[in-house]
């Protein structure tokens, strides 16, 4: 099962090498990976998209929850929450294609962000099942450049992830 | 404020954190740190022979003594000599602070001589580490390694400190915290009341029960609590290997070692419990066998101040309990006092009918447990220590078949007299975890079980003896072959003994310990045995190095059948190997 696990960790150099190091040392995996920080500059929120049973997401956030740089976390997939992903993707877009492109776009509320005679550079947001049905609604054969910022993901409500 | 260089620092740091011993190895990128601590007398320094000797030293210092064992090597060889001794350390969770040196700031990163990544490459094995960027954060970071180190589950801290932050030039206010506050670490302290609470109903509910201790207790310094709660409810208790000594090993109630080569006795009444009270253990592989088939019918009590060990291997824990196991132990004794509940008595005494009749059949002591072919027999070495040490020695032990004869002979009435690499598994630790235990109680009976495999990986070891004055007990269980290997090798490879034998070219030990100072006895007869442990152990001030030639073609039983349930094992060998 997919998960959107979301961790509060001190902004420290060698926090994130500790919590991709363990995804690797222990078998578990990364489907993506986002990292910044948040508006109190030591501490940074990552967010990871993973996929495996109970058992192993389990070891997971206990795993984390033993790293020494890792405040807090949550499984955001346990409760009603909002996912978004970021994508930039430049399609060609010439001839009889090019309305095509800017229809398909329009569906799925991407804006085009730049233009060339025979390409579109198109940014979507959404979740990331809503971009993969906006790459295959353009064809493969179009596509010639995909950039994904990876899930970023927030509680429904009122529950909050601070310190 | 006084000032001080970041070299002088680090040696305050040690000063003020009691320590009063570290083992290293110096080089260039520790020289300011050496020159600071050759200018103190709070701290000795003992000079090993190979880093990974240095960590393996301050590690048995640490489990002997349950204080936190500190290490100082230089960078680049010297670091990474050292994650052997580290990773040994992190398996068992022992309590270091290892420091390493590193190349100066403005050359990390360029590939300089003797640069090694030693964060990234201790990242696995460590249970935190700290690089030095500033050397106004070196009283922080110490007092954070040390405070990280010995809390919670215990384990080895790494502080990586680039030569300019240790510059005797280059000095700074010195103030060290007197408290470390954390906001992404707070260990458990306590246990949960309510959970306690049940822990109990379900073991005063129990039939069949055990009580499964592992190193833990031994860590936790709970042995005490331990033994109060099972002499309380008169429950069997078995411990893991590195439970050793959490519960006195001569005392009836105790069932013996579980596991793969446990007693025959503890791991049935494992398989039959039908409330298994699991302290301090982590439910490793070489304890469950199959995990599949573990216990099928037992219901689980799991006290661990790891979350992440309970239901880590095993999934059916009907209580887990989170905390220290000292206060756990102490809150369930005085809440059993206060209950009007006692344990099934005629339950129990059926219970220990059952299992008396085991011990009797195929016990370790009780049952003979091998055929005696006229040569030194392995077990019958750690017997006869037993008896010539009273009971009362420290055994390091090093890794391999006489690894566990020391487990299962020797009986361990006390914790942390049983020093064992048992999670890593390390070859080459027993010599060099003996000096640490030797230094810290230099009165005591010190001996090193091993075999001429496993010696012969921290041989150099022995120089460090001769310099130091520790007079260590060298008990050789020489069967020409590495004996582990070669026991698997009989029972799944059809004999073929590949790369397991190498009896023309081993080193004269007799003559080795003699070259290094010390003194060497050889025993190829059984009876002469005794009178010469003996002899070895009356000489207090000297090492010995007994070369023990037992005989070769002996296993290790009993012996857990491999994918099969904790009650499955192979009890013995029907004749000698071939």
């Amino acid at each position: 099962m997919r998960r959107i696990i979301s961790v509060l960790m001190e902004n420290e150099p060698g926090a994130l090498s500790r919590v991709v190091g363990l995804f690797s040392q222990r078998g578990y995996n990364i489907e993506s990976l986002t990292v910044a920080p948040t508006e109190d500059s030591t501490l940074s929120r990552l967010t990871v998209t993973t996929i495996g049973d109970d058992i192993v997401i389990e070891q997971i956030t206990k795993q984390l929850n033993k790293l020494i740089d890792v405040v807090k976390l949550v499984d955001l997939t346990e409760g009603e929450h909002l996912e978004r992903e970021l994508i930039l993707i430049k399609i060609k877009a010439s001839g009889a294609q090019r309305a095509e492109v800017k229809r398909t776009c329009d569906i799925f509320r991407g804006q085009i962000v730049d233009v060339t005679p025979a390409i579109y550079t198109v940014q979507l947001t959404g979740t990331s099942d809503k971009l993969d049905a906006f790459i295959d609604a353009i064809g493969a054969s179009a596509v010639l450049e995909v950039v994904r910022s990876g899930v970023s993901g927030i509680a429904r409500g009122e529950r909050v992830l601070s310190v | 404020m006084e000032l001080l260089s970041g070299g002088e620092m680090i040696m305050r740091a040690l000063k003020v954190e009691g320590v009063k011993m570290i083992f290293g190895y110096p080089g260039g990128a520790v020289l300011h740190i050496y020159d600071a601590l050759y200018q103190q007398d709070a701290v000795e320094h003992i000079l090993v022979r190979h880093e990974q000797a240095a960590v393996h030293a301050a590690d048995g210092f640490a489990r002997s003594t349950g204080e936190v064992g500190v290490s100082l090597v230089t960078s680049g060889p010297g670091a990474t000599n050292a994650i052997t001794g580290i990773a040994t350390a992190y398996m068992d969770s022992i309590p270091l602070v290892v420091i390493s040196g590193n190349v100066p700031s403005h050359l990390m990163g360029t590939d300089a001589f003797q640069e090694t990544d030693m964060i990234g490459c201790c990242r696995p094995i460590v249970k935190h580490s700290f690089l030095v960027r500033s050397i106004e954060e070196i009283p922080s970071v110490m007092k954070k390694a040390f405070h990280i180190a010995k809390s919670g589950r215990p384990g080895p801290v790494v502080v990586d400190v680039p030569k300019d932050m240790t510059a005797p030039t280059e000095k700074r206010p010195f103030e060290y915290p007197e408290t470390v506050k954390m906001r992404s670490y707070t260990p458990a302290l306590k246990g949960h009341a309510g959970q306690i609470r049940k822990a109990l109903d379900l073991l005063l509910e129990a039939r069949r029960p055990v009580i499964y201790a592992g190193g833990g207790v031994v860590l936790g310094d709970a042995a005490e609590e331990l033994t109060a709660i099972a002499k309380r409810l008169g429950y069997p208790v078995t411990n893991t290997l590195m439970g050793l000594g959490a519960f006195p090993g001569s005392d009836d109630q105790f069932i013996g070692m579980l596991g793969m080569h446990g007693f025959y006795e503890a791991n049935q009444a494992m398989h039959q419990a039908d409330v298994i009270f699991a302290v301090g253990a982590r439910f490793d592989d070489r304890v469950t066998n199959n995990p599949k088939k573990f216990c099928p019918n037992a219901r689980i009590v799991h006290i661990d101040i790891d979350p992440a060990s309970i239901q880590k291997t095993v999934r059916h824990i009907e209580v887990p309990l989170v905390g220290p196991v000292k206060s756990v132990l102490a809150d369930m004794v005085e809440m059993l006092n206060q209950m009007d509940v006692e344990p099934d008595q005629s339950a129990l005494s059926a219970w220990w009918e059952t299992i008396n009749g085991w011990r009797e059949k195929h016990g370790l002591w009780t049952g003979d447990r091998f055929t005696r072919r006229g040569k030194i027999m392995p077990q019958d070495v750690i017997r006869t220590l037993y008896e010539v040490t009273n009971g009362e020695a420290f055994i390091c032990s090093d890794v391999g078949q006489h690894q566990m004869f020391a487990a299962q002979y020797y009986k361990y009435d006390q914790p942390r007299r049983w020093i064992n690499s048992g999670g890593l598994g390390t070859m080459g630790f027993g010599l060099p975890a003996a000096m640490g235990v030797q230094l810290a109680h230099p009165e005591s009976p010190v001996a090193v079980v091993t075999g001429e495999g496993s010696i012969q990986m921290c041989i150099e070891e022995l120089s460090t003896c001769t310099q130091y004055n520790m007079p260590v007990k060298i008990i050789n269980l020489n069967n020409a072959a590495l004996g582990m290997v070669k026991q698997w090798q009989d029972m799944q490879y059809g004999g073929r003994y590949a790369a397991s034998t190498y009896a023309d070219s081993l080193p004269d030990f007799v003559k080795l310990a003699e070259a290094y100072g010390h003194v060497g006895i050889i025993v190829t007869d059984p009876s002469e045995l005794k009178a010469k442990m003996e002899q070895c152990f009356s000489m207090k001030d000297r090492v010995v190095f007994m070369d023990i030639y037992i005989d070769p073609d002996e296993h290790v039983y009993p012996m857990q059948i491999p994918t099969g349930s904790m009650k499955d094992m192979i009890l013995s060998k029907t004749g000698p190997t071939k």
